[in-house]
């Protein structure tokens, strides 16, 4: 197993640093960011002071290594829009897209799973086809439309609740959160929602494809033949089979959700890490962009990272592979 | 099941089995299975209709919404059902600018087909490029390819894409540029899957043994073999490729609003929501929504249909 | 003795789009405690929905539609489906064919086996992996209590098959239904686990149906035989009347084709034609196609004949010695 473990972690390193190159170079690609900061009537010399100040006299390959050796001091720089470091910056905005991401994986898995388990229990029952009809709407429908209807169904045309903002927040062990507050829960339950949909569309195919394979399954029918009550052979037998795949896919996709989760908050006003990676997009906030992609590769192999070692951990299986 | 009563699944064996279809027979067995589902037919009667709709836009709408000339500020925010200054009853309303809105829905239809279906083919070009070589040729070039691939489907493509728009720059070309490299490892992936289980069939390394060039046995033997799982990424990637660019205008960093696909008219309409100008926002959101929802309607019944698993 | 199981007029049908097919036709016998019925036939014979439908465990589009079983006087089929179900496993249990795949690969075997006995019987989990230890020694695993720890794919197929008779043996089930349990082993561990599951008959009182497409292994293991031909029985009787003096030509020439009975080096007869569809039977005798002593008398249903008890449906029986 730690064999293993070293060999998936050397991969890993190998992916960020080249993903980190090609993210490096791709964002430097874009545009001059000093033309987006200054007042186009400065002076050549106010201009060139600022270029030199951020490095950008450099050649390209030097402003990598200065920008890598800063991270590992971890400094990722400062956002030259809100002149602050963008480390302080994302931290600020991490707990809004932590909370909303949690809520709506949280959603997506206890409607998800139940509606898919039970379209594959009976496939053939009006419930199931209107569960699988919702899942692709679920997944087919661009989340930001979606967002734009709840928008005008219960903000603008019911005023149930806030059509934007992150509400009220107090604080929770060491950081704020809306989740704590009743305000709070009303601003977050819609951009939750929203967010949700596309997940909780997979986990209905993902789990109802894994019951109706395991239902024909022989080991179903030996249960059956032990006199095992349907329930049970659902929840102990079935659940733990189809939770390997279900796990894998759902893990690898909670990194998409963050992605989505630009969209959810550019709806819906959310001030995460989401809606400030597309405003550095569009202030051509070069740093921001930057440390944004660098911190996202990297989350997403530890994503794949993880996925792998709970693979290990449901499936006896890879476990005895894996050299356990 | 097949294990436990083969007394059942030989019933299904029992049928004769026709060694060589014609393409002509192929085909049409293909749409009969395909009219057995009533929602899938619906769903390509719609497609049909919306593409008529979308290029036929010239001819088919009272206005041309690129023309400012054409346009009144008399005319902005009339809601659906009013005559405006043109003497022709607004259908679907005006938006800010006085336009027209069902003209610049189906002129934005135009712009999303085009953009989908243009990312898509090259999307498909690309990936069959990429996964037929991989498979192909096997080894380190196999290694690196479909490690780049796989590291690139772990990335969610809205990501990728909007990444890439960021660093392109706003115009067509440059979102179907980014909605391609966002995509094409899709193709490449199922290409490459199912090109690896062909290639180890006695028929290709019959092929492989006679002085046939390279390029023919990729293009004449392997591609036809991995075409049906294609078709079906091919449906769902073009929806997908729709929703994308829609998404991406929504965002700021897609087309333009002088340029209007559907995503721009949403995200242009979006401002208006909270002064209850909903037709600006909701009707170009329901032509995408039917659109992309179609599309995936089609592709689940081309897959059912197939599913080798479903073959009578 | 009374009949641990009695099945009569058994028959279960398919419904599909392409037609109706009865698997099962009007199959009748009965299996006393402690003894062992092999239910011979090749496959597609209705030998393995025979015993799925006892269980009441056919797959959907098939349904039992008619017939009776009775298992200790019960009659199953007027059972409700949760009646239907404390039934399974308790006094009437199965073994599967294929060990690979009926135990779940990602559940402990003791967990797997707690189960099976907590769920007919009400006792805390302790007791209840004892109880699975216990069935594990009887069906002779060695040093069963790390058995119970282990992932089925951690155990050979052999070992695998023990484990799922020792949980049809968890209740002392009066009837256990045997489907084919030793097909997929070798040779050497096919030997050990009849001899095992005779002892096992005779020793805890279990009536067994053992399915099987091979004559050679029944006629060593059972007390009585039936065979199957396209759903139905055509030959049934004691092991001793069905193997030493077949009278449906059908079993004769399934003893024929057994190359152990005939001369080395000599040849090996057959039985021409293959197996009939189960959706296109011919009219009558179903077995009229391939049999040598056709006539055209065998258009027509074929008779019940019966002598000293062993029954066959045929135009022409045997007469035998």
């Amino acid at each position: 197993m730690f064999g293993y473990l070293i060999g998936r972690l050397a991969q890993a390193v190998v992916v960020v640093f080249a993903m980190s190159i090609i993210v490096f170079v791709g964002v430097y690609a874009i545009g001059n960011p000093i033309d987006v900061m200054i007042d186009p009537g400065a002076t050549q010399e106010i201009r060139e002071n600022l270029i030199r100040q951020y490095g950008l006299d450099q050649p390209l390959w030097r402003q990598y290594f200065t920008f890598v050796s800063n991270i590992f001091q971890g400094d990722f720089g400062r956002s030259m829009v809100y002149n602050i470091s963008v480390t302080s910056l994302v931290f600020s905005r991490l707990p809004a897209t932590v909370e909303l991401v949690l809520v709506s994986v949280v959603i997506a898995t206890l409607i998800g799973i139940p509606a898919g388990l039970y379209a594959g229990y009976k496939p053939k029952s009006p419930g199931a086809k209107l569960i699988m009809a919702l899942s692709v709407l679920g997944f087919s429908v661009p989340t930001f439309w979606i967002g734009m209807l709840l928008i005008m169904g219960f903000a603008v045309e019911l005023g149930w609740l806030p059509s934007g903002g992150r509400g009220e927040v107090a604080r929770f062990l060491w950081f704020d959160t809306s989740l704590a507050t009743s305000n709070g829960w009303s601003h977050v339950i819609m951009p939750a929602i929203n967010l949700s949909l596309f997940k909780m569309g997979l986990l209905i195919r993902l789990t109802r494809a894994g019951m109706v394979e395991a239902m024909g399954a022989e080991y179903v029918r030996f249960a059956r033949a032990q006199g095992l009550p349907d329930r049970q052979i659902v929840f102990s037998h079935i659940l733990r089979n189809i939770s390997i795949p279900i796990v894998t896919v759902f893990g690898l996709e909670l990194g998409s959700t963050l992605a989505f989760a630009v969209v959810t908050e550019t709806v819906f006003n959310w001030p995460g890490v989401g809606k400030l990676i597309i405003d550095s997009i569009l202030q051509l906030d070069r740093p921001v962009m930057v440390s944004y992609l660098v911190m996202v590769v990297v989350l997403f192999v530890m994503i794949n990272l993880i996925v792998d070692l709970v693979y290990a951990r449901l499936d006896p299986r890879v476990r005895l592979k894996g050299g356990a | 099941m097949n294990n436990t009563s083969p007394d059942n699944s030989n019933v299904a064996d029992s049928l004769p089995v026709i060694a060589r279809e014609t393409t002509a027979t192929r085909l049409r067995n293909f749409w009969s299975d395909y009219c057995e589902s009533r929602v899938a037919l619906i769903a390509l009667f719609i497609i049909v209709v919306l593409t008529i709709g979308a290029f036929g836009a010239p001819w088919l709408v009272p206005q041309d919404p690129y023309d400012l000339s054409l346009l009144e500020w008399s005319d902005a925010f009339l809601p659906p059902g009013e005559v405006g200054s043109g003497g022709y009853t607004l259908l679907l309303g005006t938006d800010n600018a006085g336009r027209d809105m069902l003209s610049a829905i189906l002129y934005g239809l135009r712009t999303s087909f085009v953009i989908g279906l243009s990312a898509g083919v090259l999307a498909l070009t690309v990936g069959i490029i990429v996964g037929l070589s991989a498979a192909y040729f096997g080894g380190r070039l196999e290694a690196l390819l479909m490690r780049i691939v796989d590291l690139q489907l772990s990335m969610p493509a809205i990501l990728l894409a909007l990444v890439l728009v960021a660093m392109l720059g706003q115009g067509v070309p440059q979102i179907i540029l980014a909605l391609v490299v966002a995509q094409y490892a899709y193709f490449a992936r199922t290409t490459h899957g199912a090109a690896s289980v062909e290639r180890r069939k006695d028929y290709i390394e019959a092929a492989r043994s006679t002085p046939l060039p390279t390029r023919r046995i990729m293009f004449r033997h392997l591609l036809p073999n991995v075409l049906p799982p294609l078709i079906v990424v091919a449906t769902v990637q073009v929806a997908s490729a729709i929703s994308l660019e829609a998404t991406l205008s929504f965002l700021g960093v897609g087309l333009p609003l002088t340029e209007p696909s559907l995503g721009s008219l949403i995200s242009n309409g979006f401002k208006y929501i909270h002064a209850g100008r909903y037709w600006l926002s909701i009707y170009p959101g329901i032509f995408l929504m039917i659109t992309v929802v179609a599309i995936n309607l089609v592709g689940d019944q081309v897959r059912t249909v197939l599913d080798p698993r479903n073959s009578r | 003795m009374s009949a641990a199981l009695d099945v009569s007029g058994l028959t279960t049908r398919f419904d599909t789009r392409g037609g109706s097919v009865t698997a099962v036709n009007d199959v009748s016998f009965s299996v006393e405690s402690g003894r062992i019925l092999g239910l011979v036939g090749e496959s597609g014979s209705g030998k393995s929905v025979t015993g799925f439908s006892i269980m009441g465990l056919v797959d959907e589009p098939g349904q039992v539609v008619a017939g009776s079983v009775t298992v200790d006087g019960v009659d199953l089929r007027s059972l409700s489906d949760d009646d239907m179900r404390k039934m399974r496993g308790s006094r009437l249990a199965m073994v599967f064919q294929d060990p690979m795949m009926t135990l779940n690969p990602v559940l402990r075997i003791g967990d797997q086996m707690a189960m099976a006995v907590r769920v007919h019987r009400k006792m805390p989990r302790r007791d209840a992996l004892e109880e699975s230890r216990k069935a594990l020694e009887i069906v002779g695993i060695p040093s069963p209590a790390e058995r119970l720890k282990a992932y089925p794919h951690q155990l050979s197929g052999g070992m695998r098959q023990r484990v799922a008779i020792a949980m049809a043996l968890l209740h002392r089930p009066s009837v256990i239904i045997a489907d084919e349990p030793t097909t997929a082993l070798d040779v050497s561990i096919q030997g050990q686990i009849l001899a095992e599951v005779r002892r096992l008959a005779d020793d805890i009182g279990t009536a067994i149906v053992w399915v099987t497409h091979d004559l050679a292994v029944v006629s060593s293991l059972a007390d009585d035989i039936c065979v199957m031909y396209a759903g139905r029985i055509v030959e049934r009787g004691t092991a001793e009347q069905v193997i030493g003096n077949p009278r449906h030509p059908y079993t004769q020439g399934l003893l024929d084709s057994i190359p152990a009975r005939q001369e080395p080096g000599g040849h090996l007869p057959q039985i021409p034609g293959s197996t009939p569809q189960l959706s296109r039977l011919p009219s009558g005798c179903p077995f009229r196609p391939r049999c040598s002593r056709a006539t055209e008398q065998c258009k027509s249903e074929p008779p019940i004949d019966s002598r000293d008890g062993q029954i066959v449906l045929c135009h022409h029986p045997l007469e035998g010695s």
